[in-house]
């Protein structure tokens, strides 16, 4: 049975000929990825990559054409609602509702993940991202990186042991982005695994234990940061993609 | 039980989200109230006229009105991605489906409950318990399928339009026997001479119920 050999639990994620087709656009064609239990995986790759698709597959936002998916061991396929338990997603979509104040979007967060002591838990991630003094003010009417800084707070309340960021930095001030990775740090349990999308190189290079460039679907170089250094990683993303002329300007 | 809590919860969302911004109940509110009363300026005072038309006038009524609050019970969701928001919680795209589906069916219940004495008022007839029943079944299966085709229609670029164009052919049926129902309620028949409509309008509850249930994930997933 998947999940249950200690092999599997070394991985936080497998994938294996992952594809995803819109009608006869295929969107991603055969990944194959392996993250360990609290790797830092970037992904780079021009728009339309298919960096968005990958994170939506692994958050189960959207279903596989075809191959396999194990997170923490268990089969996406069996498992959607288990596998949503153990991961927090960050896009650049904050997922709240701006007729609610911070809390109450935060609580009915907390009642779909049946975090316990949902109250201390609300004011715990609230203070992690500086937004205590806006608890109880709609989230419409705060600022697009507040927006997202909330969104952050959301995503970690039932404390994920995967986080699956894409393009979490978009719309965030520089001390906001610090705050995104303090609070993203140990929670008191263990090292998390992160998955980030990002076309910041340096950003990406800086944060990621490995990284991977994604072009038309399909994963064309895989390394580790300790392998390589800034400028092999730009000569890399220059030979494998054609676009790099808009990151790299 | 954690069903239903979860149930409740995306329902008393809905139902707070509303609350706030007042634009959705006061335009379908405003809505049904104007067709209610440009019908009876339309068809004048003839006691007779008014019974044999008020079945059709309520119902073209309620199904427009359902229309607009449907289409925006999945907008609200298709800002900042919050319907992905809910997708990546841990429960069941069923969850989704029901918790919606009571969010619009309440609201439709309200807009009907200040309607329908209007409605009564200004035709001059008597609101029975038959009509209300009548009402409450048919609403029941015209958001049970809405709700379906709403998910459906908000990933379009055209939604206002094409839901409408999917929805309304579908639930055709059970607004026909509605209006039939409702004609005869009107007129004052017994329970007896209503009771093969409200089976055939039960039955359609019951089917799109279940078939809305069994294929809301896959609308949603694709």
């Amino acid at each position: 049975m998947e999940g249950t050999s200690p092999a599997s639990q070394a991985w936080a994620i497998q994938v294996q000929g992952l594809t995803k087709s819109f009608g006869n656009h295929l969107a991603l064609r055969g990944i194959d990825l392996e993250v360990r239990q609290g790797e830092f995986v970037v992904i780079f790759g021009p728009n339309g990559a298919g960096k968005t698709t990958l994170i939506k597959v692994l958050a189960t936002i959207m279903n596989p054409s075809s191959g396999r998916v194990l997170v923490n061991g268990l089969n996406l396929k069996n498992n959607a609602e288990e596998i949503r338990r153990r991961i927090g997603v960050v896009t650049h979509q904050t997922f709240l509702y701006g007729n609610l104040t911070t809390y109450e979007n935060l609580e009915f967060y907390s009642r779909m993940y049946d975090v316990p002591r949902l109250k201390e838990r609300i004011h715990e991630v609230v203070s992690m991202v500086g937004m205590t003094s806006r608890l109880y003010d709609r989230v419409g009417t705060l600022s697009r990186g507040m927006q997202q800084r909330l969104s952050i707070a959301r995503s970690l309340l039932h404390k994920p042991a995967i986080m699956l960021l894409d393009e979490p930095e978009m719309g965030l001030d520089q001390p906001a982005i610090s705050m995104l990775w303090k609070a993203l740090e140990i929670e008191g349990e263990g090292k998390r695994t992160i998955i980030l999308t990002t076309n910041n190189l340096e950003r990406g290079f800086e944060l990621g234990d490995c990284l991977l460039i994604l072009d038309k679907g399909k994963i064309v170089y895989q390394r580790s940061t300790q392998a390589l250094d800034l400028a092999d990683l730009k000569q890399a993303y220059q030979h494998s993609t054609r676009l790099e002329h808009e990151l790299l300007a | 039980m954690s069903f239903w809590r979860n149930v409740i919860a995306i329902t008393w969302k809905d139902a707070l989200s509303q609350m706030r911004t007042k634009e959705l109940v006061s335009s379908v509110l405003v809505f049904t109230l104007l067709v209610i009363v440009i019908f009876n300026f339309a068809f004048g005072a003839s006691q007779e006229t008014m019974r044999l038309v008020a079945p059709g006038i309520l119902w073209v009524t309620f199904a427009f009105a359902g229309v607009l609050s449907l289409n925006h019970s999945f907008i609200l969701e298709k800002e900042e991605g919050c319907l992905e928001g809910l997708m990546v919680c841990p429960i069941s795209r069923e969850v989704i489906y029901v918790g919606k589906m009571l969010g619009s069916l309440l609201f439709m219940l309200i807009i009907e409950a200040i309607a329908l004495p209007i409605f009564a008022f200004l035709f001059n007839l008597i609101l029975s318990l038959q009509l209300v029943v009548i009402t409450v079944l048919t609403t029941v299966g015209f958001v049970a399928v809405g709700t379906l085709f709403s998910a459906l229609a908000v990933n379009t670029r055209a939604r206002e339009m094409v839901l409408p164009i999917l929805f309304l052919p579908i639930v055709v049926p059970i607004i026909i026997c509605a209006v039939r129902a409702s004609g005869l309620a009107l007129s004052g028949e017994p329970w007896g001479s209503l009771s093969s409509w409200l089976q055939i309008i039960g039955a359609f509850d019951v089917i799109f119920l279940v078939v809305s249930f069994l294929i809301f994930a896959f609308v949603i997933e694709e």
